[in-house]
């Protein structure tokens, strides 16, 4: 294996490749007890048109999720219950663009991963079980429906998007999950689940070499490669529409204001990320007047968050939370990012900042799940994702004004709103 | 890694756990005072104006840029409930300093800053500022009534508002609405001079710094809180009730799509004690086999094989004796998932359940004890809990008390588990079974 030492950072990160073509990295954490393993497919919500030898597949919305609830049926019984017996904690999530698979454990590490990468790599569906996981995630969906942090964040994304995917729930609807068959589970298997559009990443103090040894007892399919995806018709630049608004039974009122962003190219990827979190950081943080303008009158309450998003064939940056008066926050906002845009900011609030957001990266790296996902999301993007120090030596202030002029405008904007008063449900 | 406990000065501890493994250390500092319904609104507040503005930093603004100073350090009000205690304070975690970019100590500024913004807050005529008193309260009334918006923690929430009615465990840690919109600036100092005289202070260091170090670094705040102190602070007491107090079944309508049924029970004072763990410990495992774990009864009964919800799981509070089970079900399959979910219980309490599952239960608790040791944000809180609770036992031992559970000890503690109060959230009418 190819050892990867990132001195500043106190990393120590192992890469190797097994036969069949399936990346795995170890991050090696001496003095730690606990071991995570995190196993993914690019493979999410977004991913419904695919192209396999047999031509164009167009699946209803909802099955990569299912599939993830599905793939823990095994000849044998449930994978979760053989994890959990043998003192893992294991669980799974499907993002937009991922599906993965994780556990963390305590003992038994060796025979908890050999169970994870089985029950990921052999899928068992039965017409029974295809039936009856329809109740639960039905169920899941429905429960779904009543949480307005979510729901207000998918009426963001319908504006700001006219074609992609992003726009669909990842769980689907009772409606789109009803047509899943086992035959369609075992053919998205087939096209997504190959070690080629897969990775490994471990964190713990484990023998990387034992790691690779291992992994390639189990996997022993072979690499068919990514599969091509159809995301629908060209975006255009710019935001569909720019409000949603309607109600729910909440408190009170609930918003995000989105700015739709061009996908930045591979290269650009990491810089991008880290100048659009410096340039919330700098309109947004609670260091500056906006944030003290909004707080000070009520209009944020604590429950306030932003952030940069990217996906396949998309990006967004997106802030949002409670507020009494969503459109004075947008209002406000747009004024503080025009003035920025034009005229700039102090060189020592961008210093600043740019040291706060790098303790915040790597006090992050605690967290083995954090470190796991980040490892494998960097492999899947192509990004080495902990060479995060030199990128951010190389912004500068022009980046980021530039980024905040270009994208924080009116035109890439959608405000959604969620009111209370229930509504109809 | 290397525990210490210091108890030098009387009111005031201080538990410092030394380890390389982490890239932040965490500080925190917490005033345990009884948790009460006439005080418990007041007393939530106070952390909320100390990080609005100190004398030396006197607006919000300046505070958050001496902590982006220290590489995105946090310092932020922390208000926990823990049995019948309210711990109210500020917990932060800053980078370490081995990770820093330049040479300096962030221990020794944080702990600056901390003793700062507990002891010298900005005042305005001998009080808190009217403004900022005005602003977090009205934060605080928002936030108490956007407990609604996530309907599985509002239906727990209000689960134990209901069967604690009378007993201090049914206050909320930040007090309820009225009594939060009520509190003047007035009111809000006189909480936090309550505060100082009165409350124990415990405080909490993980990271790489020493024991001594990190006793220098506090001892300023820890002599200055103990000269303003009492000779005596509070004792701290949590009542378990035995057997169910109320057994009854409260049902609230609203507009949401799916149901939510909580069920509350009392352990038959099993909780977290200095004296014999042995019931405890079989506590915790009854609740993993339970409905502690994606592997347990009600996940793989209620959810797995009868699709009667999307979630169902049990959870245990260690000081007060009660344990919880909540669910997300169609408002159609209250009865039958109800009537599961007991059934299930029963089940354990005969003996009906296999050597796997027994296992499974343990092995999943011993697991949540061991990776705590590798987590700075729960070596915290389960200090915050045995410093409550006066147990002295650490992660390790209370991981070793689990794996020596047996199978008559987990039926045994199971029967003395009763049903007390349940609560059901419904659709409004026009909504029947909602899909």
């Amino acid at each position: 294996m190819v050892n990867k030492r990132y001195e500043k950072l106190g990393e120590n990160v192992f890469y190797g490749e097994l036969q069949g073509g399936l990346p795995v990295y170890v991050d090696v954490r001496p003095g730690y007890g606990k071991q995570f393993a995190f196993f993914a497919t690019r493979y999410g919500g977004v991913d419904m048109k695919f192209q396999t030898a047999d031509g164009w597949q167009d699946t209803p919305a909802g099955v990569a999720h299912f599939l993830e609830h599905k793939l823990f049926d095994t000849k044998d019984g449930n994978a979760l219950q053989i994890m959990a017996a043998n003192g893992a904690d294991p669980n799974a999530f499907t993002s937009f663009g991922m599906t993965g698979y994780f556990f963390q454990c305590t003992r038994g590490f060796e025979e908890n991963l050999r169970t994870l990468l089985g029950f990921v790599s052999e899928p068992w569906f039965t017409p029974e079980s295809v039936a009856k996981e329809q109740g639960i995630i039905g169920q899941e969906i429905a429960m779904g429906d009543d949480e307005a942090d979510t729901e207000v964040f998918y009426d963001l994304l319908k504006c700001l998007y006219a074609h992609h995917p992003v726009r669909t729930h990842i769980a689907g609807t009772a409606a789109s999950i009803a047509q899943i068959t086992d035959q369609t589970l075992y053919t998205c298997h087939g096209a997504f689940y190959n070690p080629g559009n897969m990775v490994l990443t471990v964190v713990g103090d484990v023998d990387p070499e034992r790691v690779l040894a291992l992994a390639g007892e189990i996997v022993t399919g072979q690499a068919t490669g990514n599969p091509k995806r159809d995301y629908g018709e060209a975006e255009p630049k710019e935001a569909v529409t720019h409000d949603s608004r309607r109600a729910m039974a909440v408190a009170s009122p609930l918003f995000q204001l989105g700015f739709k962003i061009a996908p930045p190219a591979r290269e650009e990827l990491l810089k991008t990320r880290l100048v659009a979190e410096l340039a919330g950081d700098l309109l947004l943080g609670e260091s500056g007047a906006l944030y003290a303008e909004l707080y000070n009158s009520g209009r944020i309450t604590k429950n306030f968050a932003y952030g940069f998003e990217d996906y396949p064939g998309c990006a967004f940056f997106a802030l949002g939370g409670e507020s009494d008066d969503p459109e004075s926050v947008r209002e406000q906002f747009f004024r503080a990012a025009k003035e920025m845009g034009e005229k700039g900011f102090r060189e020592e609030d961008f210093r600043r900042l740019k040291r706060a957001a790098y303790g915040d990266m790597v006090s992050r790296l605690d967290s083995f799940e954090h470190t796991a996902i980040e490892l494998a999301q960097g492999h899947l993007d192509g990004v080495d994702v902990l060479s995060f120090p030199a990128v951010f030596q190389s912004i500068t202030v022009r980046d980021v004004q530039d980024f905040i002029a270009q994208w924080f405008v009116p035109a890439q904007s959608a405000l959604a709103v969620i009111t209370p008063g229930g509504g109809e449900a | 890694m290397k525990v210490t406990e210091l108890h030098d000065l009387p009111g005031v501890d201080l538990t410092v756990v030394q380890t390389d493994k982490f890239k932040s250390a965490i500080l925190s500092a917490s005033f345990l005072v009884p948790l009460k319904k006439e005080t418990a609104a007041a007393n939530a507040l106070v952390p909320y104006l100390l990080r609005r503005g100190t004398e030396k930093y006197p607006t919000m603004s300046e505070i958050s840029v001496k902590l982006e100073d220290l590489y995105g350090g946090t310092l932020d009000p922390a208000v926990r409930k823990r049995g019948e205690t309210q711990c109210v304070g500020l917990i932060g975690s800053f980078l370490d300093d081995a990770y820093a970019l330049e040479p300096g100590s962030n221990l020794k500024e944080a702990a600056a800053l901390l003793e700062e913004m507990l002891l010298h807050p900005v005042t305005e005529n001998g009080s808190f500022r009217d403004e900022y008193v005005a602003g977090e309260r009205d934060k605080l009334v928002q936030a108490i009534r956007a407990q609604v918006n996530d309907k599985r923690q509002y239906a727990l929430l209000r689960l134990l508002q209901e069967m604690c009615r009378d007993e201090r465990y049914g206050v909320d840690a930040l007090g309820s609405e009225e009594a939060m919109g009520a509190v003047t600036a007035q009111a809000a100092w006189e909480a936090y001079q309550n505060l100082l005289k009165h409350a124990r202070l415990h405080l909490f260091y993980c990271g790489t710094a020493s024991a001594e170090e990190v006793e220098k670094a506090l001892m300023g705040l820890m002599e200055a809180v103990n000269a303003l102190q009492d000779e005596k602070v509070e004792t701290l007491t949590c009542d378990a009730h035995d057997a169910p107090q109320r057994g009854e079944t409260v049902v609230e309508a609203m507009d949401v799509a799916q149901g939510k049924l909580a069920l509350g029970f009392r352990t038959g004072g099993v909780r977290l004690t200095e004296g014999d763990r042995g019931p405890y410990a079989a506590l915790m495992v009854m609740n993993a086999l339970y409905g502690g774990t994606a592997t347990s009864k009600l996940f793989m009964n209620v959810r797995e094989k009868l699709s009667l919800c999307y979630y169902a799981s049990s959870a245990v509070e260690s000081l007060k004796g009660v344990m919880v089970v909540s669910s997300g079900v169609e408002f159609g399959n209250m009865d039958k998932a109800q009537q599961e979910i007991l059934d299930q219980l029963e089940a354990i309490r005969n003996g009906d359940f296999t050597d796997e599952e027994l296992e499974s239960a343990r092995q999943a608790v011993v697991n949540v004890y061991k990776s705590a040791i590798d987590s700075c944000a729960r070596l915290e809180s389960h200090d915050q809990t045995t410093a409550v609770g006066g147990v002295r036992v650490s992660l390790p031992e209370l991981a070793r008390e689990a794996e020596q559970v047996t199978r008559d000890q987990v039926a045994a503690v199971a029967r003395k588990v009763q049903l007390d109060t349940v609560y059901r959230l419904v659709g409004k009418e026009g909504q029947n079974n909602g899909q």
